[in-house]
């Protein structure tokens, strides 16, 4: 399979004001490389303050690294998503925050369209989206407040797809539902990636979801990326880190 | 073994719609011993919880008891004055608030609100109180923990801060510790961390639990009794192990499956690796 992003030697640093004279630089990554391959599903797993977010920020181009470049199908991130718009799509975490309220679902799904200058009437293709989603159509009207969380988030995604994207970063988008919702949500991005063929970055702390979803995980720790794996490996993890995690799990067994 | 806590048809009705929100639950909590709670979010869970304690907002009103049991008394929670529930909160009962972020006072350091936890009910000196506390924090595996009491909650992440507020409640060694959602935010490392102090502080003090949570595998970890609720009813109530073996309900049956779901490909794959080793 082709690579897809590749990503190398990056690192990133944030100015911290301290209590003294003069800023001390903290670093956030250092020197992260891999690769996510197209078609895949890569997780990318770490404790709270790890560098994930920062990450997924430098991947979607919303900042630039320190050092190291990100390519993007051997192109640049900022110059990838110049000739390639709506290419790259982003679910996030907080459903509340990421939504705006004054939207209803119509408005909230066509406007990236909107941004991509499809004009016109797009009922038929929302209909069509918040079917993939599996959410009724007559939900169309609605306003954020009057739908629940897992609904939202699938609003959220139903966005995210609209463009027809080729790769979409996940961060931490299941993690604020509840465990049912969860899995709903899991199967529902498992048969949109079938359908779409597009590639995933899953973001989040939940092994357990992360083994479920994804094809290869890869652990960040204190900034590094310490180990790399095919799911099917999980068990063959070297790193301490990787195992002490992976040990932790309280599983759920009958 | 005596009941420490028995909640009797308790009843929450938002008085603002005449609605009811909480529709008469029952259990019992015994001494050293740890009832779980589970169901979807907007379930009730944690409004129950707070109705139990006097925490909720003032157009709800409470009906039924909430007995809890002492050497020599029994006091009905539901029918006290602001002041006894306040001495009460403070001494025998102890709560984990789901939401780490808002729980702490944005304009004072943590480590000056963890402390006065400790000034306020042991009696103790400043310097007392910021040992107990730094003591507390290791015990919850914070790194470096004389950092984080010199920084104000929202530098903290809400891992963190769930951290903080378990160790003040592990370390105040209350009869009950009502937890609510306090894993939910940690990564399995830490959660597991949280999850084993809390079954060691139950055999060592005797404090019995109320855990409070979606994620039914730490549940099925900790408790003895389980309680699953519903829209704010409660579909079934007994022992843990016999209600995860043998659901009799649909909707616990429908949790079950798909927290079953959920972890079923983690597993094989670590099996299968044990296998190969």
């Amino acid at each position: 399979m082709p690579n897809l992003i590749e990503i190398k030697n990056i690192e990133k640093s944030y100015l911290k004001a301290s209590n003294n004279l003069g800023d001390t630089k903290v670093k956030v990554l250092k020197g992260v490389t891999f690769t996510i391959e197209e078609g895949l599903c890569v997780g990318l797993i770490g404790e709270s303050g790890s560098g994930k977010s920062t990450l997924t920020r430098l991947i979607l181009g919303l900042e630039k690294p320190g050092n190291g470049t990100i390519l993007i199908e051997c192109q640049p991130v900022r110059q990838w998503i110049k000739t390639n718009q709506g290419k790259m799509s982003v679910v996030f975490q907080d459903y509340t925050s990421s939504i705006n309220p004054q939207y209803t679902v119509r408005e909230t799904i066509e406007e990236p369209m909107r941004a991509m200058s499809h004009r016109g009437n797009l009922d038929d293709k929302i209909d069509v989206l918040l079917n993939k989603v599996s959410l009724s159509p007559d939900l169309r009207d609605r306003y954020p407040h009057e739908l629940s969380g897992g609904q939202v988030q699938r609003i959220c995604i139903a966005r995210a797809i609209s463009t027809n994207p080729k790769f979409i970063v996940l961060d931490e988008a299941i993690s604020s539902l509840d465990v049912s919702v969860q899995t709903q949500v899991l199967k529902l991005l498992h048969k949109l990636q079938l359908e779409m063929k597009m590639t995933y970055l899953f973001v989040a702390h939940d092994l357990q979801a992360v083994a479920h979803l994804c094809n290869k995980i890869v652990f960040l720790y204190r900034g590094e990326i310490v180990e790399e794996l095919m799911s099917g490996d999980l068990a063959n993890a070297q790193n301490e880190y990787a195992r002490s995690l992976l040990a932790s799990v309280i599983p759920f067994e009958i | 073994m005596s009941n420490l806590l028995t909640v009797r048809n308790l009843k929450v009705t938002d008085l603002r719609e005449q609605a009811e929100i909480i529709h008469g639950i029952s259990f019992e909590l015994k001494k050293n011993s740890c009832l779980g709670i589970v169901g979807e979010s907007g379930s009730g869970k944690s409004m129950m919880a707070k109705a139990i304690l006097g925490l909720t907002n003032p157009w709800l009103r409470r009906e039924g008891t909430a007995k809890l049991s002492s050497e020599h008394s029994v006091l009905d929670l539901l029918q006290q004055d602001e002041s006894m529930l306040r001495a009460i909160r403070r001494q025998r009962i102890c709560m984990i608030l789901q939401d780490a972020m808002s729980a702490f006072d944005p304009l004072e350091k943590i480590g000056s609100q963890l402390s006065e936890t400790f000034i306020e009910n042991k009696g103790i000196c400043r310097s007392e109180a910021r040992s107990m506390v730094l003591a507390a924090l290791q015990m919850v595996n914070m790194s470096e923990p004389e950092q984080v009491l010199k920084k104000y909650s929202h530098q903290l992440s809400g891992g963190m801060l769930q951290r903080c507020m378990v160790a003040t409640a592990l370390a105040m060694k209350p009869d009950i510790i009502v937890a609510d959602e306090p894993t939910t935010a940690l990564d399995s490392i830490n959660q597991r961390l949280v999850v084993e102090e809390f079954k060691q502080l139950r055999q060592e003090t005797g404090t019995a639990l109320i855990f409070i949570s979606h994620d039914l595998g730490v549940v099925k970890h900790l408790a003895d009794q389980l309680l699953v609720m519903r829209c704010g009813e409660r579909v079934e109530y007994g022992d843990a192990r016999s209600i995860f073996k043998n659901p009799q309900h649909e909707y616990t049956k429908y949790l079950i499956d798909s927290r079953l779901e959920m972890s079923k490909s983690f597993q094989k794959t670590m099996k299968r690796g044990a296998v190969i080793a």
